[in-house]
């Protein structure tokens, strides 16, 4: 099926990423050396494609490509020190099909009410046309929740990431009221999760796995799922390729199909924009004007449901 | 000496009456329902209140928000009335601390209250972050409480010994007032202390008691909210906890003018003194709620114009409209009128202006929430509104008469009115005259 398939590309590029992510900080010194020696490589050695800080796409011979496991020093508080994860969002393609918020409730267990991630019916004044525009956790470079945390229960990470430690988070819910984006919900009561959610032992790294009485709940941005070589569950589940995901000092992001855009072209040529920029909170999440939409805005509409983000399972 | 062992007598804490007895008891009824309403909170969670994502801060913010701003009557009376040297309100600073003390213990409660998770509180004190204004508050009331607690303390000591020796035949309390007084003799080292303690201690507490109504503002002005996101915040929270602290005292007193009789040391010219200070208190609240809503008025862009439309003429228009008027202006029209400064008439402003306080807290917590810069989409259609529940209710009202135990309580066993310092100047009355009298 398609699905498989594209997961299979999928896999490779963010392969193909990391594997170039390491080149990159283990100094050009690797690249260089192949670069001058491109000539003599042998024709019959297996090649790999990789991407240079430039955006060119190099080949290069799979011996001279050192895989280099820092599993080990993967520390969920600190994340990966040489990464900056982004998401571009293209609203011209959002049709609210919702398959991203699924994925989302699904894979991080949401029980509540209130999803982590909204697509808002959207219109500006009343002579703009609507659009739909999926929002969740903005991972702001100069973040107001982490700011006001008195306990540093919220934090940001050297990937850019923000997370909540909800073993440490005391409830005070002085992060949901700095965050002018709305994006974090609180467990009222004790969450109702499936038994798989508290399977594991816990790390903040993986929010709602499992989600605790009392604490706050956000998007995680998904390391759980980058770690493993694959995409946050909203960018793989949506259809219509509205999500794209990467690394900024790659310069590369890449969507649910598979497709790989050079990050500061992409933003640069469709005109992107954050949300709120005015705020100064520099979120990691750019959005691309819903110009020349692929479907009309009324598709969506079939959808709507203003007062439901996390669907019930009615039949247990 | 007789009108020494008069004022002792007639200063003396007194056992409850009938009527006190009711008083303690239906407090502690109330106390009991809000303690089992908590316990339902702490074993299901928040849930059991009407807070949820968009209004995620409710009644027991607001609360902890009023019982802050009472609490600054006790560096309002004491200190600074103290230090300008306004001796007529010797008899109101004992009130004025008492209720300052409740007032900052119950805040400190309510806070607790409100958390997801209570038990975590030590986490505040082992990974605390400077930079969160919850951490600048936490030290701000901590020290706060302490300092209003040995303002409390250290004028008691005189008394303390004078009750001691009052109550020489139950021995019991005579030995615990005993202990209380530290060896109180009165000789000229300790009187040098003494003055000098209190004196520093007055001036300590107005910066400290600043502090906390400006850093519980910025609780709230920090963020990006309209509504909240002013600069005016600061002051306006400090004038406003100046009308409710004196509220709140002309209220106490007038009580406690009753229950113990206290009508030759808590007079008319206190009430109308206290009366004419709480004209010039709500006025300059006044000039600042103008300055709070009139500018984004004015300006009215998007956000604050929902806000402000929901205060003006929308859901929250009534209470908002009723706590201006029957809380801020009304009880000035009626104090600048001679009789409306008799004790009776002061007393009913009073309650107007704690009542007008407490919603008025209310208003500036709750209606903000509702009005985040996206839509409110994706929640269930009760998550549009708050109101308190029944058992927010009963927790919120609990900790008011929580609030109102300890101080009836502490004047089980306190003077009302400072003793040592009644005496002291009826001393320098009576010299006074004798020395007229020899020239
Ligand atoms: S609710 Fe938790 S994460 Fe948010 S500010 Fe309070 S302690 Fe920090």
């Amino acid at each position: 099926m398609k699905d498989s398939n594209n997961q299979e590309q999928r896999r490779e590029f963010i392969r193909k990423g990391f594997k170039f992510g390491l080149v990159a900080t283990a100094g050009g010194v690797l690249l260089t050396k192949y670069l001058s020696t491109s000539a003599s490589a042998s024709e019959s050695e297996e090649m790999v494609e990789l991407m240079t800080t430039e955006g060119d796409l190099v080949k290069v011979p799979k011996s001279e490509l050192q895989e280099h496991h820092n599993a080990s020093a993967y520390n969920p508080r600190e994340g990966f020190a040489d990464k900056k994860f982004v998401m571009v969002v293209d609203l011209a393609k959002c049709k609210n099909a919702r398959k991203c918020q699924e994925a989302c409730n699904k894979g991080h267990y949401i029980t509540g009410e209130n999803a982590w991630l909204k697509i808002y019916k959207m219109q500006e004044s009343k002579e703009t046309s609507p659009y739909w525009m999926p929002t969740q956790c903005q991972h702001c470079d100069k973040p107001p929740c982490v700011k006001v945390c008195p306990v540093d229960a919220t934090f940001k990470r050297r990937d850019g990431i923000v997370l909540i430690d909800n073993e440490r988070c005391i409830g005070c819910r002085f992060c949901m009221a700095a965050c002018p984006y709305s994006v974090r919900v609180f467990n009222w009561e004790e969450p109702k999760q499936e038994e798989q959610a508290s399977a594991e032992p816990y790390t903040p790294d993986f929010c709602g796995k499992p989600s605790v009485k009392g604490t706050v709940d956000k998007c995680d941005f998904c390391p759980h799922q980058t770690i493993k070589g694959e995409m946050p569950f909203c960018v793989k589940a949506c259809p219509n390729d509205v999500f794209a995901f990467g690394d900024m000092y790659e310069d590369a992001v890449t969507n649910g199909s598979g497709t790989t855009f050079k990050l500061s072209e992409l933003l640069k040529e469709r005109g992107a924009h954050r949300l709120m920029e005015s705020l100064g909170t520099e979120p990691s999440v750019y959005y691309l004007p819903p110009v020349d939409r692929t479907d009309d805005f009324e598709v969506g509409l079939e959808n709507y449901t203003p007062y439901e983000s996390v669907k019930k399972d009615t039949e247990l | 000496m007789k009108d020494y062992d008069k004022i002792v007598q007639d200063l003396a804490p007194k056992k409850f009456g009938f009527w006190g007895k009711i008083w303690v008891t239906l407090l502690c009824v109330i106390a009991a329902f809000a303690m089992y309403a908590y316990y339902q909170q702490l074993s299901q969670g928040l849930v059991i209140t009407h807070m949820r994502d968009y209004s995620l801060w409710g009644v027991y913010i607001s609360n902890f928000v009023f019982f802050v701003a009472i609490s600054l009557v006790g560096s309002l009376v004491t200190a600074i009335l103290r230090l300008s040297g306004a001796n007529w309100a010797t008899p109101l600073t004992r009130i004025s601390e008492v209720i300052a003390v409740a007032a900052i213990v119950m805040a400190g409660l309510t806070i607790i209250i409100d958390m997801g998770r209570p038990e975590r509180f030590y986490n505040l004190f082992i990974h605390g972050r400077l930079q969160s204004p919850i951490i600048w508050d936490v030290l701000v009331i901590t020290t706060y409480l302490f300092i209003s607690l040995l303002l409390l303390f250290f004028p008691l000591l005189p008394d303390f010994s004078i009750l001691k020796k009052y109550f020489k035949d139950k021995p019991k309390l005579s030995n615990w007032y005993n202990r209380l007084s530290l060896k109180w003799k009165g000789d000229d080292r300790q009187v040098k202390i003494y003055n000098k303690s209190i004196y520093t201690l007055s001036v300590l507490i107005i910066p400290v008691a600043f502090g906390i109504h400006t850093v519980t503002a910025w609780l709230f002005a920090t963020t990006y909210r309209p509504g909240w996101d002013s600069s005016n915040f600061g002051p306006y929270f400090i004038a406003g906890a100046f009308v409710a602290g004196a509220g709140a005292v002309v209220s106490v007193m007038f009580v406690l003018r009753k229950a113990y009789h206290l009508e030759d040391y808590i007079t008319d010219f206190h009430f109308d003194k206290m009366g004419k200070l709480l004209v010039l208190l709500c006025l300059v609240y006044l000039y600042f709620n103008v300055n709070e809503y009139l500018v984004p008025a004015y300006k009215t862009t998007e956000e604050e114009a929902d806000h402000l439309k929901e205060l003006f003429v929308g859901d929250y228009a009534p209470m908002f409209w009723i706590v201006i008027v029957f809380g801020l202006i009304v009880p000035v029209i009626a104090l600048l009128f001679k009789k409306g400064r008799k004790p009776l008439p002061v007393f009913i402003i009073g309650l107007f202006v704690v009542v007008g306080a407490w919603w008025k807290r209310y208003l500036i917590v709750t209606p903000t929430l509702l009005h985040p810069f996206l839509p409110v989409e994706g929640v269930p259609k009760e998550w549009h509104h708050y109101f308190p529940t029944g058992l927010e209710w009963t927790i919120t009202i609990g900790t008011l008469s929580g609030a109102l135990l300890i101080i009836t309580l502490l004047f089980r066993y306190l003077p009302v009115i400072p003793i040592h310092e009644t005496i002291e100047e009826l001393e320098a009355k009576h010299q006074l005259k004798a020395q007229k009298n020899e020239k």
